[in-house]
């Protein structure tokens, strides 16, 4: 009996410690490929190996231009919802002329780039899985690397860039439609007087709020990015891998940028 | 040009300890064709991924034109790399680029040439290949055949010394493998280049090559030129030659005895 106890609480201990290892074996692998394309990004350059550039504009497009449509009606209709949710709580207090300064802030400091980096994790992270992920099995980047290639370099980083810079443009284009969705709600359905709309909106929003709200897209878009590498990367084996990672990479990066953005905002909010 | 000492090399941990390579010792000379031939499983690919640098040996050295390579890291194996091309068993195209693109890939990234160039070298190599003019195609539209001799066309982008050949038959019809040994041939024979072939085809190994080493279980059975191999009296290297079902070389993989197996389950 006590022996059955103990050989239970052995197992499950091994086990558990079996979980914490693999645990810091991903955590340890993330950061070494992060630390190799922030060099390869930043350093390598600077060393008289220049980045190309035309791979960058061809991610640039595929990431960003093509995500315009998704982020803007994500944006528009959460701005939409936050305006009908919050004018029935106001309208209690006799505040309703402020639903356009709540829609303004909660788009701006959370919603905007919180909302933009979701579906980016969606969109672009689980592309990038499963594209990197088939080639790895297709033995693609095994070739590179033989032809003298680095991946890293070669496929990271034109998408780290591109990234970089399109999610906090995506994330300024989701705060605009976003406001315009809680505007056009707030004036037709709700019956405020854009004039006095606009002023409230105004005055309750500072551009800290846009530039900590910056901040935070630019952190998403290393997670999104290095998730989605990662999980491609240590891809062994077939396409049953590839599917498995990519759902994985989603998860995680989800994840990911949830605590990020708990950090980051109470970082802002103690800090700032 | 490539000489290969006591390499050495097991997968696995503790009881699951699998040796796939011992003892392995090559010599593949300048201008000639090597084939390494044996059964799957024989370990044949391994020795092609430690001669690429994929896979560090146990023990062991690999000398590439007097440089010892299983040592080197970053920047000076990306220097050895340079001097060889390898065609994959599958290929390994880039599928998101054109057949084009996927030939000047190594010209853009390793040479300062300007891309009217670039684009005449591919042309150069795609007719050596026989493939002109499927320049504007991707991977996804060719054929096995046409595959291989594109992916031949990639690994002689850059004038290499030494290309290393993975399968380069498995899988194609014989006029195709006819079309490839032929190429293999007049790389080297007329370019000088050293060449490695890892295949199981035997008659495509016995026409191309200078030197045969015949694998089995990790370790080398025979060694010598094609003539030698035919005349061997070793009965595992004629049943390999002859591919006949029954010799010394099982067609069970399994380590168990078959018999025990069936009665542990009966007893369940």
């Amino acid at each position: 009996m006590v022996r059955t106890f103990f050989g239970f609480i052995g197992r499950r201990g091994f086990e558990f410690a079996g979980v914490f290892e693999s645990f810091f074996k991903e955590i340890s692998g993330l950061y070494y490929l992060t630390r190799a394309t922030l060099y390869c990004t930043f350093i390598e350059p600077l060393r008289g190996k220049p980045n190309k550039w035309r791979p960058v504009w061809t991610q640039m497009e595929e990431v960003g231009v093509k995500s315009t449509t998704i982020v803007f009606l994500v944006s528009f209709l959460i701005g939409v919802i936050l305006a009908f949710q919050s004018a029935h709580q106001l309208s209690r207090l006799g505040a309703l002329e402020f639903v356009g300064a709540l829609v303004g802030v909660a788009i701006l400091r959370e919603l905007g780039p919180l909302m933009t980096a979701l579906v980016m994790s969606g969109r672009v992270g689980a592309a990038f899985t499963a594209e990197m992920g088939t080639m790895k099995v297709s033995d693609e980047i095994l070739a590179l690397e033989i032809m003298a290639l680095n991946p890293v370099k070669f496929l990271i980083t034109p998408r780290f860039l591109a990234l970089l810079i399109m999610l906090p443009c995506l994330t300024i284009m989701a705060d605009l439609m976003g406001i315009l969705g809680g505007f056009l709600i707030g004036v037709t359905t709700l019956g405020i007087d854009p004039v006095t709309y606009v002023n409230n909106s105004l005055d309750a929003m500072v551009i800290k709020d846009v530039v900590t709200g910056l901040v935070k897209s630019a952190v998403f878009a290393v997670i999104i990015v290095m998730v989605g590498s990662y999980m491609a990367f240590i891809i062994e084996g077939g396409a049953e891998m590839v599917g498995q990672n990519t759902r994985t990479a989603v998860v995680v990066s989800m994840i990911l940028v949830i605590i990020a953005d708990l950090i980051f905002t109470s970082l802002f909010f103690f800090v700032l | 040009m490539i000489r290969v000492k006591n390499l050495r090399k097991s997968f696995g941990e503790g009881d699951k300890r699998i040796t796939v390579l011992e003892d392995f010792n090559a010599h593949m000379e300048k201008g000639q064709i090597t084939s390494i031939i044996g059964g799957s499983g024989s370990g044949k690919s391994t020795v092609l991924k430690h001669l690429i640098g994929a896979y560090r040996p146990d023990s062991g050295e690999i000398w590439i034109d007097d440089e010892e390579a299983t040592h080197l890291r970053g920047e000076a194996i990306n220097r050895v790399r340079k001097k060889f091309g390898i065609m994959f068993q599958s290929g390994a195209l880039f599928n998101s680029l054109t057949v084009e693109d996927n030939v000047a890939l190594p010209m853009r990234e390793h040479t300062d040439l300007n891309e009217g160039t670039i684009l005449i070298m591919v042309k150069m190599k795609l007719e050596m290949v026989g493939l002109r003019g499927a320049e504007h195609l991707k991977p996804s539209q060719l054929s096995g055949g046409m595959i291989k001799r594109i992916a031949l066309a990639r690994a002689i982008a850059l004038d290499p010394k030494i290309v290393f050949y993975d399968e380069p038959s498995a899988g194609l019809d014989p006029i195709s493998i006819g079309v490839i040994d032929k190429l293999i041939m007049d790389l080297s024979k007329k370019m000088g280049i050293t060449s490695v072939v890892v295949t199981h085809e035997i008659p495509s190994a016995m026409r191309i090559s200078d030197k045969i080493i015949m694998l089995f279980k990790g370790k080398i059975i025979a060694e010598g030129t094609p003539e030698e191999i035919r005349n061997s009296n070793d009965p595992k290297v004629t049943q390999f030659i002859e591919g006949s079902p029954d010799g010394p070389i099982p067609f069970s993989k399994s380590m168990t005895d078959y018999g025990e197996e069936l009665k542990e389950m009966s007893r369940v």
